[in-house]
């Protein structure tokens, strides 16, 4: 049985395999409308969530399957001190599958220490969301047609910001990948992943305070928002939030075929004025965030699709 | 130099990182060796790093001293038989060491879920970090 809890649990072959049958789906939905016929996801939310629960929600309806779960900790039993090993232990009796969102990092690997059914972290703290990940690749691979050869602009909150971090460790397993990171001084990249992971593998990158300049390097813009909920000082979110805003005048920068993702939810660092850019992607990215999921939800429930397509 | 021969038959763990004798203390409970006599030396002259930290233990030892590695990492453990040295042992970084140190990461799950192991994960040889396996926060012992 296979859990993914960090964006690195499927192996480049694993993680291929996985796009290749999220292409399918997205291709031929009505294929998949029964494969998970009598299966359960439980979805464990300890923290609200919009679109990454009605995302996973949304996948197993997709699949013929059914959802059963809550979405915040106030109605779980967390409420009453239950851990989440005991949690896991009971949901695993009355789920196939589960995925689980937490405040605090590492939950999930816990869950899955103790689970019996497959357990997918759905975003940890500030530490990792391998779905977001997953959603990220599969807009890339399927609008650039490609995962290598990339150079990636990376802006806004690059210190918190958990789906920047997971994407350039998804990223670097692929050949020529180069970051452009976008950030004021105070958001940059943590060190550790300079050091031991960029540094440590000899990737390419650079580290600049100004968006336009380095616009027409990029294929591909990855904006971040800023997040409240990061900041221990209330002060610093709102001195930094407004920082690097994409707007039509910057985007006259961008190369025809540059691509601009964001995970969502955008507060104001992406303007309105480009939502009908073709190159501002981001709500098909969100689209595809349930063919990713469904797709992964079916791999760890063993149902390949195979002959379905 | 310290002087250590005044030591009949103990240990002496050398070159710990300085500041880090009193968490090799409380790690090897040596308030409750009641057979042993104990004696820390702080900022000792140290022609590696400056300086450095020193326990001196005379007497009989029950504690695993193998996993003071991961405590600070290039430490020794100097065996005295009879005032003499009788083993030097430089410790290797063990891949994993489980509540030995402790995650001081606020939004770690280890800081709600008070009776789950602490466990780190040799991250980097070279430089003997480890990271929680919950949360991979680098473990420091200055925070």
């Amino acid at each position: 049985m296979k859990h993914v809890i960090s964006p690195l649990d499927l192996s480049v072959d694993e993680l291929d395999a996985v796009l290749s049958l999220a292409e399918k789906i997205i291709d031929h939905p009505e294929n998949y409308k029964t494969v998970c016929q009598g299966k359960k996801l439980a979805t464990l939310f300890y923290e609200p969530s919009t679109r990454t629960r009605l995302s996973f929600e949304a996948a197993m309806l997709n699949l013929g399957g059914n959802v059963l779960g809550f979405s915040s900790a106030d109605s779980s039993s967390a409420s009453k001190g239950e851990s989440v090993a005991d949690t896991i232990r009971v949901i695993s009796s009355y789920a196939d599958i589960c995925a689980m969102r937490h405040p605090k990092e590492g939950a999930p690997l816990v869950a899955a220490q103790y689970s019996s059914i497959p357990v997918i972290n759905a975003g940890d703290g500030g530490h990792n969301h391998p779905t977001q990940t997953l959603t990220d690749l599969l807009t890339i691979k399927k609008l650039k047609g490609r995962l290598n050869n990339l150079t990636i602009g990376l802006c806004g909150d690059l210190k918190f910001g958990r789906t920047v971090h997971s994407l350039i460790r998804a990223m670097i397993r692929y050949d020529n990948v180069k970051f452009v990171m976008i950030s004021p001084d105070e958001l940059r990249i943590p060190d550790y992943l300079r050091t031991e992971v960029l540094d440590a593998q000899n990737i390419p990158y650079k580290e600049v305070n100004v968006l336009e300049p380095v616009m027409p390097e990029l294929d591909l813009l990855y904006m971040t928002r800023v997040q409240r909920e990061r900041f221990f000082n209330e002060e610093d979110y709102i001195r930094l939030k407004d920082s690097f805003i994409l707007n039509a005048k910057k985007m006259k920068y961008a190369r025809e075929d540059m691509l601009v993702l964001h995970p969502l939810p955008r507060v104001n660092e992406i303007s309105t004025e480009i939502d009908d850019d073709p190159r501002a992607v981001y709500f098909k990215q969100a689209q595809y965030g349930v063919y990713a999921r469904m797709a992964l939800i079916m791999t760890l429930l063993g149902l390949d699709g195979d002959g379905l397509c | 130099m310290l002087n250590i021969s005044g030591l009949k038959n103990g240990v002496v763990i050398d070159h710990i990182q300085a500041g880090g004798a009193f968490e090799i203390y409380n790690y090897l409970n040596l308030d409750k060796e009641d057979d042993c006599s104990v004696a820390i030396i702080k900022n000792a002259k140290s022609n590696k790093t400056g300086k450095k930290d020193m326990i001196k233990i005379e007497g009989p030892i029950r504690a695993d001293l193998d996993i003071l590695g991961a405590l600070s990492p290039n430490l020794t453990i100097n065996i005295i038989k009879d005032g003499t040295i009788v083993e030097k042992r430089h410790l290797s970084l063990p891949e994993t060491v489980t509540n030995i140190l402790k995650c001081r990461n606020p939004r770690c799950i280890t800081s709600i879920e008070q009776e789950l192991p602490h466990k780190f994960k040799l991250a980097d040889k070279n430089t003997g970090i480890y990271r929680c396996i919950y949360c991979e926060q680098r473990y420091s012992n200055r925070s």
